[in-house]
């Protein structure tokens, strides 16, 4: 599957200052028995976003019009929980094209990656700035750019970079997967197989 | 370097690199790929569209448990969308000729308790599925990890996965544990110190005595909480009780073969002198009966113990976390967690659904009778552990209880069939995640073993088990 490009883009962000949110929160189970990738945005944390009654909880950020973009700013640990890879195809569907905190959970960060949703790791201590900065002022604009990977406030000098393995950043600004890469290996899987002693593994 | 003392994690981790080059992450190869119906329709959709068969169906099983009804297995499944993604899976696994063990199929269960069941998991192996709790066939020696659905199908395309090698991380726990109090309690104590997020970046493995002595289905429950606190995956290197455990399991080597794979897997275990990147150790005396208050995993406390009071804890982000999630829980800072009123009891998922976690819920059932204010879901792991519990009357034991004891599947752990927990509902449960809405919209989930689990349905209020111990 081809992913859309991503290299440098400037947006307002969303602020969501809460730490541990776990993929329950972002789509719950009941809603992950559709068969295709998309159509969850519409379900993004569902329950912190919705009433029973499908009525909006005004007090949530997403409901709040103050505040929009493609930016999605949150606490440490994000993507917790279960591996389900819906979130990351919700938090896209719902327009987000980067997702930053000062940490993540592992199976999370690699679902991202591989949907074109950019996870982008700073000091908590940049974060918390970062956070404030966009509650307060919800016009805002942070620029990510992947190509030098800096992730910076518009208008001021805040910035700072983050990593990612070269590889990865290569499909993202490519919009390749890891599924050409692997089917480019087909002889080394299969010299690795002819070589394995344990057969009975 | 030879002679290099290795831990297990790296013996594993080398024995599977197909190739790593600088700037990529390492492809790593995969002896067992374990499939569900949740997060694989997307993936055979991917293989559909760029014409790729599934690469090694040799390697690949697959099993019907996220979203099937426990009750009526045998009629059609009345939701229709869980109706067409079980469908989905069947004819998809006809497609790709992929083994199913689907719903009527006397292997049919949840994927982490059938894969062990039946001798898929093996000591050695590389084992994914799309299913953070994976890491259960880490109890086995196995590097055995949960992956997104895109991984899925780079999986059933190529055998392979990418990978950046994780920090090591060995967990010790020595001593003698205390009456009442079992490997659920090791593993929920062990994450209330870590925390939720202490093991991200982390493959573990827990050793030291204590863990030594346990039985391999408490092993399993340990590593397959090793997720809840971040960690790609936990393990335990194999000894003859992983030997015992095994031999003879449909998928076992037999014979002299057999012989040659303990000969392989005795190599296994962690050399003297090998170091990990991190070490933590747990005395087993300091354990108690454990029970979480919150809304993440690392929420527990022991079950005589209070919760935790904001104005007690150091950070401002820590405090508002822990006043979110006593709001959502209904509970006051301070409060003993003892004699809290609970509605529903969950025995099941693939933490605490095994034949030895219903012994041990039979042990302080057997002869008295839950509480008329509790409802309660018993649901097995497996169809086989059904029979089992059948065979030796533990279905009768559980009925002069006034619980029922229903079909396979994960059921109330994630609410994704019709075992749901109402809105406000107070739930005893021996799954693994209480987050906000896990078990349904707005329910409210505490973690515990079996035991806890069986003497707070007594009682209607969450109870100490060692009173019937």
């Amino acid at each position: 599957m081809k992913h859309r490009k991503l290299t440098v883009f400037t947006s307002t962000a969303v602020p969501l200052p809460d730490e541990n949110i776990d993929t329950d929160q972002i789509i719950p189970a009941r809603f992950l028995k559709a068969t295709t990738r998309e159509g969850f945005g519409e379900n993004l944390f569902r329950d912190w976003r919705y009433n029973p009654d499908g009525t909006p909880k005004t007090e949530f950020v997403l409901n709040n019009p103050r505040y929009s973009g493609e930016i999605l700013v949150v606490g440490k640990n994000f993507g917790c929980g279960s591996s389900r890879e819906h979130a990351a195809w919700a938090l896209v569907d719902y327009g987000f094209k980067a997702v930053v905190s000062s940490f993540f959970a592992d199976i999370f960060k690699g679902n991202a990656l591989n949907n074109s949703l950019l996870p982008i790791v700073v000091p908590e201590a940049f974060l918390q700035k970062l956070l404030t900065m966009v509650q307060e002022h919800p016009e805002t604009k942070i620029t990510v750019d992947l190509p030098k990977q800096t992730v910076s406030v518009e208008g001021t000098d805040l910035i700072h970079g983050f990593d990612i393995n070269p590889y990865k950043k290569a499909c993202l600004i490519n919009g390749y997967d890891d599924i050409d890469y692997l089917m480019s290996l087909a002889g080394d899987i299969a010299a690795f197989e002819k070589a394995r002693k344990q057969k009975f593994l | 370097m030879k002679n290099q003392p290795k831990t297990i994690i790296d013996k594993l981790w080398d024995a599977h690199v197909v190739r790593q080059e600088d700037g990529y992450p390492a492809v790593l190869f995969i002896d067992a790929h374990l499939v569900h119906e949740v997060t694989s329709p997307q993936a055979f959709d991917g293989l559909r569209a760029r014409g790729l068969p599934v690469f090694r169906t040799d390697r690949t099983w697959a099993t019907m448990d996220h979203n099937v009804p426990t009750k009526d297995q045998h009629l059609p499944i009345k939701e229709l969308l869980s109706r067409k993604q079980v469908e989905m899976l069947r004819n998809n696994c006809e497609a790709f000729g992929v083994r199913l063990y689907g719903l009527g199929h006397p292997w049919q269960g949840i994927v982490h308790v059938i894969g062990p069941e039946l001798g898929i998991t093996k000591p050695g192996m590389t084992i994914v599925c799309g299913d953070s709790h994976t890491s259960t066939h880490g109890a086995f020696g196995a590097m055995a990890f949960g992956i997104g659905t895109s991984e899925v199908e780079q999986v059933m395309a190529s055998q392979c996965i990418l990978q950046y090698k994780p920090k090591t991380m060995k967990i010790e726990v020595n001593g003698k544990l205390g009456t009442g109090v079992v490997s659920k309690d090791i593993i929920l104590y062990i994450i209330s110190k870590l925390s939720a997020s202490g093991g991200t970046g982390y493959f573990v493995e827990y050793a030291g005595d204590t863990i030594c002595s346990l039985s391999m289905e408490a092993r399993m429950t340990i590593c397959n909480m090793s997720i809840e606190m971040g960690a790609r995956g936990g393990l335990i290197a194999p000894d003859e009780t992983t030997y015992a455990y095994m031999k003879g399991r449909e998928f076992m080597p037999k014979g002299d073969e057999w012989e040659k794979a303990v000969a392989y897997w005795k190599t296994l275990p962690t050399d003297e002198g090998a170091s990990f990147d991190r070490v933590e150790t747990f005395r087993a005396e300091d354990i108690e009966p454990m029970i979480t208050y919150g809304t993440n995993p690392g929420m527990g406390i022991g079950i005589s113990g209070s919760i935790p009071v904001p104005a007690d804890l150091p950070s401002e982000n820590d405090r508002k976390s822990l006043e979110k999630s006593l709001k959502y829980m209904g509970l006051t800072p301070g409060q003993r967690i003892l004699g809290q009123r609970v509605d529903y009891v969950f025995f099941g998922s693939c933490t605490n659904s095994r034949i030895e976690d219903f012994r041990l819920a039979a042990q302080i059932l057997k002869g008295r009778k839950k509480a008329p204010t509790v409802e309660a879901y018993l649901v097995p792991g497996s169809y086989q552990v059904m029979e089992q519990a059948k065979r030796e009357g533990l279905d009768r034991v559980f009925a002069e209880a006034g619980f029922e004891l229903r079909g396979a599947g994960c059921s109330a752990c994630l609410g994704m069939n019709e075992d749901k927990i109402p809105a406000g509902k107070y739930c005893v449960s021996t799954s693994n995640r209480n987050f906000e809405g896990r078990q349904g919209p707005g329910a409210r989930t505490m973690l515990a073993s079996p035991l806890t689990a069986a003497a707070t349905a007594i009682r209607g209020v969450v109870t100490d088990p060692r009173e019937f111990l």
